[in-house]
């Protein structure tokens, strides 16, 4: 039996197919999000990959920000469930999760049998976010993919004080313009994303293990940044930006299954 | 005079709401004295003394929940009042400034003129209370500045500790005395104790009314929908020293009190779960984050918000009623804070609790954080803070609502579930 979960984000849409609610079958990600064609690629990516047919599935959940737009789900399940679920299916001894997506830092607290305790989330602000690190990889002409390697030849980590993440652009290109190597300052910016989602995660109350998912976690230099700074080691999920979808295709199995009666 | 005997609670509530705007309209035509008044502060005074009463806080949030904030806050932004000032404060200086400028050349502004909110006349004197903050000192202050006219301050100290010292009722009963000799003076005639008697006799049944109403939520299912009070409290602010409140409250608390004997619920039969609001709405979005909660099941039954009107004190007593008006949650210390809302959430058999992280109020929402954080350790009730506020439509964002009530929703049905373990 196919289940299915799709995760229409602000930054990227994920869909995970799952296989008798154990194997995934598919598990893709497009860079863009809700409101964009995204969701229909993704849906279409996982589907050929598959080789199977929307009708095959035997349920379809959807969750993320763009959730109530997905016309071929038959439910909605909030992002902070779905992130615990599909953790906790993979990593069956999470106690707190970091998401950290395009717009929103999460920290979430489980119980052992998985379930949320407790999360806290951002406020109205983008500071320490996927977008954060989005704009500063443009200014920096760092692509998102080598910020860890730069930040792993560090020797100095810069100063990025300024929440705001306009007011931290600036702040970027003073330094730039004042000569500081783009290591220091992508660690120091690394540093300031990680300071943000660990006061979150400091309010849950931090219990080992500690699991990173969401698009940020695929930057080896935050994850590093958050282990010094709650001076603890963090798992990342196995193919982070997609362990909500994933969560959402095991709630589907659970429910075809009436696991949750 | 309109026959109000065969209204219903809902007409009752907007005719004496429009009543009260008409008699502060005569009054100013009629050359009477208006008076724009902070919500907590004592009514009994002014009503006394047969002054029209303006509630900037309640006219504010009118035009907050019929979208018409944000023409006037530019008005306030344009005269330089900051963004993180009060939004109440922000569209009611707004508002005045328009006014004023009506006055000054004659002529009505357009955003005065597409403005929703009802038509309010300008003040003669201005009365102020800071027992819920110290932006109503400044935002008063600066009404009596800008307009010429008399300022009341009643001075009610914050209770760092309780219960709430004898000096310290004494040192507000004595603010109560000095108020009324200001009165005195700015109406010309002596204050009249008998009549003072009968408007503080009269403000104890409106009350009596109002908690009547309020005690209803703790049924379960709930015969009220709490965001109801939202609506009524307009008239336990505006209307509690006149029987205007008493009889729409004694007829809401009736028609509540036999529904629930017919066994018919503010949600019908979709009552699943319960939850505690902490803070004041969200006007301009007051319709989303209801229909938000009903859609899941979730109905509010406990908010402690209402409850700084529950104004009990013995007539007659002024160390009595200096009590009444500083016992107020948010003019009291942490444990107090805590101790209150516990009451709320256990006697609305509540299931988790909604924490509005509210931009404009910082007495609201400080706090919030460690009371959450309290509570919960006794309680272990699910709760979630969400960021908004109640008249600046542009510091709330629905999706971000949205994720975080449905998130609260599951892990309340978790809770009831058993799925959770601890
Ligand atoms: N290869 C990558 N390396 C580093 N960061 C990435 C990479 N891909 C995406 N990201 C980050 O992930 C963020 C999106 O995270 P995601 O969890 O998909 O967000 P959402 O669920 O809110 O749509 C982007 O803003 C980007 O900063
Ligand atoms: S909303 Fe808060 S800050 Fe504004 S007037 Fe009321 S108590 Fe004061
Ligand atoms: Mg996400």
């Amino acid at each position: 039996m196919f289940t299915m979960g799709i995760d229409i984000g602000s930054s990227s849409s994920k869909v995970v197919i799952l296989e008798d609610g154990l194997n995934i079958i598919a598990a893709e990600v497009i860079q863009i999000g809700t409101g964009s064609t995204g969701p229909k690629r993704v849906l279409d990516e996982a589907l050929s990959k598959s080789g199977l047919k929307l009708q095959d599935m035997a349920k379809i959940i959807a969750t993320g920000y763009g959730r109530s737009s997905v016309e071929e789900s038959h439910k909605q399940i909030s992002e902070i469930s779905c992130q615990a679920k599909g953790v906790f299916f993979l990593v069956p001894s999470a106690k707190t999760i970091i998401d950290i997506g395009g717009q929103d830092v999460k920290a979430i607290k489980l119980d052992s049998k998985g379930c949320v305790k407790q999360f806290f989330m951002n406020d109205k602000c983008a500071a320490g976010t996927g977008r954060f690190l989005d704009v500063m990889s443009r200014v920096l002409e760092v692509s998102l993919n080598e910020m860890a390697e730069y930040d792993s030849r560090a020797t100095e980590p810069a100063t990025v004080s300024s929440t705001c993440t306009v007011f931290a652009e600036s702040e970027v290109i003073s330094q730039l313009a004042n000569g500081v190597a783009k290591e220091n300052i992508i660690a120091g910016v690394h540093q300031s994303v990680a300071s943000k989602a660990c006061g979150l995660a400091y309010r849950c109350g931090v219990e080992e293990d500690i699991v990173m998912c969401g698009g940020v976690a695929k930057d080896l230099g935050v994850v590093r940044a958050i282990s010094k700074e709650l001076k603890k080691p963090v798992i990342v999920a196995p193919n982070p930006q997609t362990t909500a979808a994933l969560g959402a295709a095991i709630f589907a199995f659970d429910e075809v299954i009436g696991a949750n009666k | 005079m309109t026959d109000t005997s065969n209204m219903s609670a809902k007409e009752l509530l907007g005719f004496y709401q429009e009543e009260l705007y008409e008699e502060a309209r005569r009054a100013k035509k009629e050359g009477k004295l208006v008076c724009w008044s902070a919500s907590v502060a004592p009514s009994e005074f002014c009503v006394t003394m047969d002054i029209a009463m303006i509630y900037p806080e309640t006219h504010a949030a009118g035009i907050g929940a019929r979208k018409g904030a944000l023409d006037v806050l530019e008005v306030a932004d344009e005269k330089g009042y900051n963004v993180d000032t009060c939004s109440y404060a922000r569209v009611n200086m707004g508002y005045m400034e328009l006014l004023k400028q009506e006055a000054l050349t004659g002529k009505t502004p357009e955003k005065l003129e597409k403005s929703p909110a009802a038509r309010i006349p300008l003040p003669d004197l201005v009365i102020t209370c800071n027992n819920i903050c110290n932006t109503l000192l400044k935002w008063y202050e600066n009404l009596a500045v800008e307009l010429n006219i008399p300022l009341i301050i009643i001075d009610v100290p914050f209770n760092h500790t309780m219960p709430i010292p004898q000096y310290s009722k004494d040192y507000i009963a004595e603010q109560f005395k000095n108020a009324i000799s200001q009165l005195e003076e700015i109406c010309g005639k002596k204050f009249d104790y008998d009549k003072f008697l009968k408007v503080q006799e009269q403000t104890q049944r409106s009350v009596a009314q109002w908690n009547r109403i309020a005690s209803l939520s703790s049924h379960k299912p709930s015969p009220l929908n709490g965001f109801d009070l939202f609506n009524y409290m307009a008239l336990i602010v505006c209307a509690r020293s006149r029987d205007y409140a008493e009889i729409t409250f004694k007829k809401f608390a009736d028609e509540l009190e036999e529904n629930l004997k017919n066994g018919i619920y503010a949600f019908k039969g979709n009552e699943q779960k319960r939850v505690t609001w902490e803070g004041i709405a969200v006007w301009p979005h007051l319709g989303h984050t209801f229909k938000g909660l009903k859609n899941l099941g979730n109905i509010m039954t406990g908010s402690a918000y209402p409850g700084l009107w529950n104004l009990s004190y013995t007539p007659g007593d002024m160390s009595s009623m200096a009590e009444a008006y500083t016992r107020i949650y948010i003019n009291t210390c942490l444990d107090n804070k805590v101790k209150v809302l516990s009451d709320i959430i256990s006697g609305g058999k509540c299931d988790g609790v909604i924490y509005h992280q509210n931009r404009s109020c910082k007495l609201m929402s400080f706090l919030n954080v460690e009371t959450a954080d309290i509570l919960q350790k006794g309680n272990h009730l699910p709760y979630v803070s969400f960021d908004g506020d109640q008249t600046d439509p542009r510091n709330f964002s629905p999706a971000q609502f949205d994720t975080r009530i449905q998130a609260l929703d599951e892990m309340m049905k978790q809770n009831k579930e058993g799925v959770s373990n601890e």
